[in-house]
């Protein structure tokens, strides 16, 4: 049980016993507040209420099973888990992943961050007392969700992209839905900001709120939205490019203020962007070409090759059985996540097993700055704080 | 298996040899990421010149880990990755720490970002950090025994017993 040591004494603060039951940590988070009256002095995280040891799990299955497990992280961003790892893989293994693959990667990707940040800006509505922002953002992140379970046959736990490519080939007319869904979201995303861009009391509530000044943020390690709303253009996409991003046009919106009202700004012009870069990605993906890398031992071999080919058969079985083998290693990649810098830590020793695997996660370290956006400011701020970081618990605790 | 160094290896590289001769134990590339092998003494200084020097401006730490190499000594292989944002060059730096003595001096001074990357490797690992502001478990809980990421410490955990109906019909008795 984390106690807390209160800064003033005990004879002019109270401590306050915030979660991890509340619904506007997002999850099981818990929070000690020193309070004097009703500003914050002091405030100490304590986490780890959903850890399950994702990494050590890790340790313990063959390279293709981990994907299942990252799917479990961040929740929100499955398959930007899923891309994380099988980059740190691929790099690992040497790779190289077919163009029209990682075209589709990116679409689904930015799709994901779209729905991502429509979550966010939905609870973060309303924890600060706006109810129906909430039911739009819903209602559209309810057709991103069709399109994965359209590609997918999952709407959450995709694990769709695999070592060396994708699990599926696109099915046969996603065109039309996305395309629909790409016509119809810049209205909407104008429609949020008509309720709340010149909202007086969500300028009221959002505005000189949770400053934290650029130094601070870099030193630590904040990263994503939070760290481009303090006027740092940091985007592994721009800076780091990995699935071809380096071939995609598109603007990493910064604001200065870094305010709550910056970082909401921020993320609603990356709406903007990612439906661009799903569009330009949208007209790049082929309609005929190879998903999957060419790797045999790795890859698993198509059906119909099974059932006429002696090799494509054994490499199944030795796939599915006892996995395959990089060579002794490491590699670390980063992802723009919708939450911030994802990284991905693979190390191997040979064997079929990874020797270790580590998340990099955003929300984990953007939270660590939660202490300095919220001591000095008052109560009702807190909430305002923590929807800002955009934290997912699962993530935080792995 | 290494490759040939890169050209921000040897800038790294040439750069903290002029500045302390012993501060670089060993550079390899592998999958065009430089490693740079620290003494353990000297790993808080050369991450404060990494930091501070303006040729080299690695301003941002992005992501610190621990690798444990059982049963081989010496066994944890600790990694820090550094970002320089102005330069667009990562690098990452490496420390080796024997079984029987797992201590370090912390990076929280040079970077706060560092706390909590430390307080997992200590939670998991129970690699201690010399100098750390505020080193307690984090991910675990307070009382919890052992450092389940240690290769040593089994997948399924020492205490929980695999409920194979034994406990139930056990309490379930009168």
């Amino acid at each position: 049980m984390t106690t807390v040591e209160t800064a003033i004494g005990t004879a002019k603060t109270m401590v306050l016993n915030m979660g991890p039951q509340h619904p506007s940590t997002h999850g099981v988070l818990r929070i000690l507040l020193e309070l004097d009256g009703e500003t914050v002095v002091k405030a100490v995280p304590d986490l780890g209420y959903l850890h399950t040891g994702i990494e050590k799990s890790c340790e313990d299955k063959t390279y293709s099973q981990v994907i299942t497990l990252t799917d479990r992280m961040d929740y929100l961003n499955p398959l930007g888990n899923n891309l994380v790892y099988c980059l740190a893989v691929e790099k690992l293994l040497g790779l190289e992943v077919p163009k029209r693959a990682q075209y589709i990667r990116v679409m689904m990707v930015e799709l994901q961050r779209i729905s991502s940040h429509l979550v966010w800006l939905g609870t973060h509505a309303i924890d600060l007392g706006a109810m129906s922002v909430f039911l739009y953002c819903f209602r559209e992140r309810e057709e991103i969700l069709k399109i994965f379970e359209l590609f997918t046959g999952q709407r959450m736990m995709t694990s769709y992209i695999r070592i060396g490519g994708l699990a599926l080939d696109p099915p046969a007319g996603w065109r039309q839905p996305v395309e629909r869904f790409l016509k119809m979201m810049p209205s909407r995303v104008d429609e949020y900001e008509t309720l709340l861009t010149e909202n007086r009391i969500w300028i009221g509530r959002t505005k000189g709120v949770g400053y934290i000044s650029a130094e601070d943020a870099i030193a630590l390690s904040m990263s994503g939205p939070t760290l481009r709303a303090a006027g740092v253009a940091y985007d592994n996409r721009k800076m780091f490019p990995y699935s071809s991003y380096e071939e995609f046009n598109f603007n990493v919106p910064t604001r200065t203020e870094s305010d709550c009202y910056a970082r909401y700004l921020v993320r609603v012009a990356e709406m903007r962007e990612s439906l661009n870069i799903i569009r330009q990605a949208f007209d790049k993906i082929k309609d005929e070409g190879p998903i999957k890398a060419d790797a045999p031992g790795i890859i698993p071999p198509q059906r119909e090759k099974m059932k006429t080919e002696m090799e494509a058969l054994i490499y199944h079985f030795k796939i599915f059985t006892e996995g395959f083998s990089p060579p002794p290693g490491e590699a670390f990649v980063t992802i723009e996540s919708p939450r911030g810098e994802l990284g991905c830590f693979v190390a191997s020793n040979g064997s079929p097993k990874p020797l270790r695997v580590h998340f990099r996660s955003p929300s984990y370290i953007n939270l660590q700055a939660l202490p300095k956006l919220i001591e000095g400011q008052l109560i009702a701020d807190v909430i305002a704080c923590i929807g800002t970081i955009d934290i997912v618990l699962g993530e935080v605790d792995r | 298996m290494t490759e040939p160094a890169s050209k921000n290896a040897n800038v790294v590289a040439e750069c903290l040899r002029s500045w302390n001769p012993k501060a670089v134990a060993e550079v390899s590339e592998y999958r065009g990421e430089t490693t740079i092998v620290v003494p353990r003494e000297l790993l808080r200084a050369t991450a404060e010149h990494c930091r501070q020097d303006a040729k080299l401006q690695y301003n941002f730490l992005t992501d610190a880990t621990c690798v444990d190499r059982f049963p081989a000594e010496p066994r944890f292989e600790l990694n820090y990755h550094l970002v320089s944002i102005p330069r667009r060059e990562k690098v990452r730096l490496r420390v080796w720490l024997g079984g029987n003595d797992p201590v370090v001096d912390s990076l929280a001074p040079v970077w706060p970002g560092a706390n909590w990357l430390e307080r997992e490797i200590f939670d998991l690992f129970g690699i201690r950090f010399s100098g750390h502001p505020d080193l307690r478990r984090i991910l675990l809980p307070e009382d919890w025994e052992g450092y389940p990421l240690r290769r040593d410490y089994p997948v399924e955990g020492y205490r929980d017993v695999p409920n194979t109906g034994e406990l139930f019909r056990k309490s379930s008795t009168p």
